[in-house]
């Protein structure tokens, strides 16, 4: 019966033409009909006759090829399809082998025998299947047991088998790096085959090993600097020519010498493939050979002002090879590269952007700028914040190194904030902050700008702008002193239309209103003050700018407008939104009465002046940036346990350890000049202390008494004393070296002299702000160039170029280890800095309010 | 399963796969020289010939993809697609897929979309030919098709033994 069955099946086979008729024949989904199919394949490939099994699997990879079907199920059957004695079936096989075998799948080890047999065939057919399989799922036990086969095979006299040997050998080495012992030397002498299609696949070998690891093939320079110069063929010479750009980096001799030759393939009319490697081997590895560059450079000029839109961007991608060492080739260029950001083709655009890029620098960021703009007015929104995202990125690189005038800057951004497309908004926002808390010159305008974008009626409607306009209101709230009139700002930060930003940014609208607020309430009341008694100090009101001077009239109808904005938002249901509209209706409720009474007795004016004094220090203290390694500069103290489980701590602390923490984030941040004292903050606060308020001390003892209650947590003081910050701050009482100090750079001495206007202070922290990840270097490579170097090198120096090699190889992995690391900790404590820094900003009140010993334990 | 990200450190690839894509986005041959998970592969095809079908005929034959480059070339209803490493040359690329349609070319007497179709394995062996281990291992066409009509000879050979009524007569008599 079952025997009867499988004839049938076999008799009737759907072949694979009537397999593909059928899923042409679907009209609605192919879907179900491949499913059936799937079930027909499935039987059929359990039969024992080897030719329905074959035809079966033959559908089977073409469903899988083609539709996306699991074929992985049928890995034994294709084994068996293999074993098959027609070549018609083997093939077959061998197909469905290397298209869906992979590494882990078990069968694997049920070919080895199949495979020896097969490369040993005396069909050259059967061989170069055998060879091809190999090459695609060669394992490193198949690579380990078919060395010798395939190292006989490197000497047949076949070409056609030859040069798949040859190309197997890739694939053999790199799973098997012990059969360079056994196939190097044949392998280097294909090198000197006269057959053209030999001489491409071994070069082609050589071209992928070298890649990997250029030094151990620097002894075979001759042979491949004989090829260059001998051989016409272009695939050969592309092949030499990647080849020689590699060995030409690490050695510079050898740059020279292959210049001359590469220099007449350019010259000599090549196709464009080759000339194009050519190009590419000069600017990549000979760019110190001068008239070599020199030629290159003509002959890119040549691809960028082709009709060939390949060509061009071919032309664009080797300048921006060349750039960064000469860049005077991509200035020459200048023309065609502007021109090519208009090309059609938004890859050509692309590579022009970033050759642009490359060319800036201080003298002409504001000419690229504006050309730049231009086109991100005119193209596509894909197209337009690339070169918005690109120019935000250039100019902030280096802490801003190549801008030099602020204001243009300042007013770069708001244009690119009102480009339509624009969906950089988290970046500019960003950068109008950072701006702010780094270059305090830049200020004014930033206030300015600020108020200008806060009253743009079309950046509260797109949602992607909204970081910016939550930016501008934090900045025109932040740093009012320096705007014209306070009641501008506050009359833009409460415009009607504010109800379509979501609560989060309306939040910081309101606490900006709330600065505004108590800025224009202090310069009225110490206006005042002076008008009265003439010597009393001139602490604040020296900043603010004659149109700021309030009367009383100016003042009250303030306070008035920012209640009646506010009213309306008491009882919103966004809690966040709420509980600030309330504190400053609050405020003003109190401050209303007290203004109004000032008219009437002199007397109580001094209260509303006291309450107003204290609010202003609330908002004094002056945000910095912290730098990334802040963290890092803590010496990590003996006795500190990281990696056990601190959780109850938090449970513990929570109601503690918050105004703590801020005050620590405080003493970083109000750094402002370069020597820094904990001292003298501890001193003012002190003084604050005794003038105002009652909380220090009581703050102090209720800390005293958690220490006595929770000492395990807390770090000996005696420690942390042995690391004195090496910045000469001898300062006992700190025992942290001073996170935020500026370097000197970044007063940036080196700055040209005849600029009309000196660039202003950049507050720069951190040196290598961004790190450079080195390349992969993968720790296969090892054995394989260890024994490659062997392979080449004579028997007695063997040992000790070994162990150099060995060194040398491991140098990389090690190095890249640490700086990961290093990289690691900087992300996080950038992370951490940046929380002190937003948590600082909520907490502000709560700060002021007690101010708190700074003591010496970690956070 | 082994992640198509980071993979090309440990394999040696010239050309890491081959593509053809109808305009209307029906795949009619893949081959795969670096290791991808079945459900990788779908999704490279998807996304590649979401990109690749999208352009213009004026632009440029190359896009940029994941860090790699994919260097296309449209004949007819046909686009040929093979996807390559950054530092590796896009114009030799070309000069590849122009090689292999002009072997399908010559193999087929002028071919075109229905002869892949119904042909497809004959597609995979010529490109077998053409390529090991995505490397250009033949740049001959003449010694191409001789090899290919050699191997095709063999076949043949080995159906009619195989269709013969005797040996059905022992298949089912066994």
């Amino acid at each position: 019966m079952a025997s009867s069955n499988s004839l049938m099946y076999s008799l009737f086979q759907r072949s694979l033409e009537d397999l593909i008729k059928g899923i042409r024949l679907q009209l609605h989904g192919d879907s179900s009909f491949i499913s059936k199919s799937l079930d027909e394949i499935r039987r059929e490939i359990k039969l024992t006759d080897l030719s329905t099994k074959s035809i079966a699997l033959q559908k089977l990879s073409y469903l899988a090829a083609l539709h996306g079907v699991d074929m992985s199920w049928a890995a034994f059957h294709a084994v068996e399809v293999v074993s098959s004695s027609r070549f018609g079936d083997k093939r077959i096989g061998y197909h469905a082998i290397a298209q869906s075998f992979n590494d882990q799948t078990p069968v694997l080890l049920l070919i080895t025998n199949q495979l020896r047999k097969d490369l040993n065939s005396s069909n050259e057919y059967e061989v170069s299947l055998a060879l091809e399989c190999l090459s695609r799922v060669g394992t490193d036990d198949l690579a380990r047991d078919l060395t010798s086969e395939v190292f006989t095979l490197l000497g047949s006299s076949k070409a056609f088998v030859r040069k798949k040997a040859i190309g197997v050998v890739l694939r053999v080495f790199d799973k098997y790096p012990d059969a360079v012992k056994v196939c190097f030397k044949r392998l280097v002498e294909n090198l000197e085959s006269s057959d053209q299609h030999i001489l491409s696949a071994v070069v082609g070998v050589f071209c992928e090993l070298t890649t990997k690891d250029p030094r151990s093939y620097l002894p075979l320079a001759p042979e491949f600097y004989k090829i260059l110069v001998d051989s016409r063929n272009t695939w050969v010479l592309i092949k030499v020519l990647k080849v020689f750009a590699k060995l030409a980096s690490i050695e510079p001799r050898l740059a020279k010498k292959v210049a001359d030759p590469i220099c007449e393939h350019m010259r000599r009319n090549v196709g464009k493939s080759l000339l194009f490697e050519c190009i590419r081997t000069v600017v990549s590895g000979l760019s110190d050979q001068e008239t070599a560059l020199k030629l290159a450079v003509a002959k890119i000029r040549d691809f960028l002002v082709d009709d060939d839109p390949n060509l061009k961007y071919l032309g664009l991608h080797a300048l921006s090879i060349v750039a960064p060492k000469h860049l005077w080739a991509v200035l020459e260029n200048k023309e065609a590269v502007v021109k090519a950001l208009s090309d059609e083709d938004p890859n050509v655009k692309l590579e022009a952007l970033h050759l642009l890029m490359a060319m800036v620098n201080e003298d002409n960021v504001s000419e690229i700028s504006r050309i730049l703009m231009n086109y991100a007015l005119k193209s596509g929104p894909l197209f337009c914040n690339e070169v918005i995202g690109s120019v935000l990125l250039a100019c902030s690189r280096n802490s801003y190194e190549i801008v030099v005038d602020f204001d243009w800057y300042l007013s770069l951004l708001g244009e690119m904030a009102r480009i339509p497309h624009c969906q950089r908004g988290q970046e500019i926002g960003h950068q109008l902050i950072d701006i702010g808390m780094r270059v305090k010159d830049a200020r004014p305008e930033l206030v300015r700008i600020s108020r200008a974008l806060l009253i743009d009626p079309a950046l509260l409607g797109n949602q992607s702008l909204h970081p910016i306009l939550s930016a501008a209101a934090w900045a025109s709230g932040e740093y009012v002193e320096f705007s014209k009139t306070s009641y501008d700002i506050a009359e833009a930060l409460l415009q009607p239309r504010t109800s379509l930003l979501p609560p989060s940014i309306r939040a910081i609208y309101i606490h900006s209103t709330f600065k505004v607020l108590v800025f224009s309430l202090k310069a009225y009341f110490s206006a005042q003050e002076s008008t009265s008694s003439p010597l009393v100090e001139e602490s604040t009101s020296s900043v603010s700018s004659p149109e700021n001077a309030f009367t009383y009239k100016s003042i009250s109808s303030l306070v008035n407008m920012i209640e009646l904005g506010l009213c309306s938002l008491s009882g919103t249901l966004d809690v966040e939104v709420q509980e600030r509209a309330k504190n400053v209706l609050g405020f003003t409720g109190m401050i209303k009465h007290k203004i109004a009474e000032e008219v009437t007795a002199q007397g109580s004016e001094i209260e509303a002046s006291r309450a107003v004094a204290f609010m202003e220090d609330v908002f004094s203290e002056e945000l910095c940036p912290v730098s990334a390694t802040a963290q890092e500069k803590f010496p990590l103290p003996d006795g500190l346990e990281l990696k056990e489980n601190l959780e109850d701590l938090q449970e513990i602390c929570g109601e503690f350890l918050k105004p703590v923490v801020e005050s620590n984030s405080n003493l970083f941040s109000s750094s402002e000049k370069i020597s820094f004292s904990v001292a003298r903050l501890r001193i003012s606060d002190q003084q604050e202390a005794s003038s105002s308020s009652s909380h220090p001390p009581e703050s102090a003892s209720l800390l005293a008494e958690h220490r006595k209650r929770h000492g395990m947590y807390y770090l000996s003081s005696q420690k942390s004393d042995d690391h004195n910050d090496s910045n000469g701050n001898n300062n006992t009482l700190n025992e942290y070296p001073p996170a935020n100090e500026i370097s000197a750079d970044s007063f940036n001495p080196k700055k040209k002299m005849n600029q009309s206007k000196p660039r202003p202070v950049v507050v720069k922290l951190d040196e290598g702000d961004d790190f450079k990840m080195k390349p992969d270097a993968s720790s296969n490579d090892e054995p394989l160039s260890r024994a490659i170097q062997t392979a080449l090198m004579g028997k007695g120096k063997e040992k000790e170029r070994e162990k150099d090699n060995h060194e040398r190889s491991l140098d990389p992995g090690i190095k890249e280890q640490s700086s990961r690391k290093e990289k690691k900790t900087k992300k996080k404590n950038g992370e951490k800095s940046s929380k002190h820094r937003s948590r600082r900003r909520s907490d502000k009140d709560a700060i002021a309010a007690k101010p708190v010993e700074i003591v010496d334990f970690l956070l | 399963m082994i992640g198509c990200f980071g993979r090309r450190y440990d394999m040696l690839d010239n050309i890491h796969f081959v593509l053809l894509v109808s305009r209307q986005g029906k795949v009619r041959l893949t081959k795969w020289y670096s290791p991808y998970a079945q459900k990788e592969r779908s999704k490279v095809i998807r996304e590649l010939s979401g990109v690749i079908l999208n352009r213009g005929p004026k632009l440029c034959n190359f896009v940029e993809w994941r860090g790699y480059k994919v260097v296309y070339k449209r004949y007819a209803s046909l686009y040929f697609c093979m996807c390559i490493d950054q530092e590796d040359n896009e114009l030799e690329v070309l000069e590849i897929i122009h090689h292999y349609v002009e072997i399908l070319d010559r193999y087929f007497g002028s071919v075109c979309e229905l002869d892949l179709i119904f042909n497809f394995h004959k597609a995979y062996y010529i490109l077998d030919e053409l390529l090991i281990a995505g490397e250009l291992q033949e740049s001959s066409k003449k010694t191409v098709a001789r090899i290919i009509s050699a191997q095709d000879q063999l076949v043949e050979v080995a159906k009619e033994e195989a269709s013969s009524i005797s040996n059905i007569i022992a298949q089912a008599t066994k």
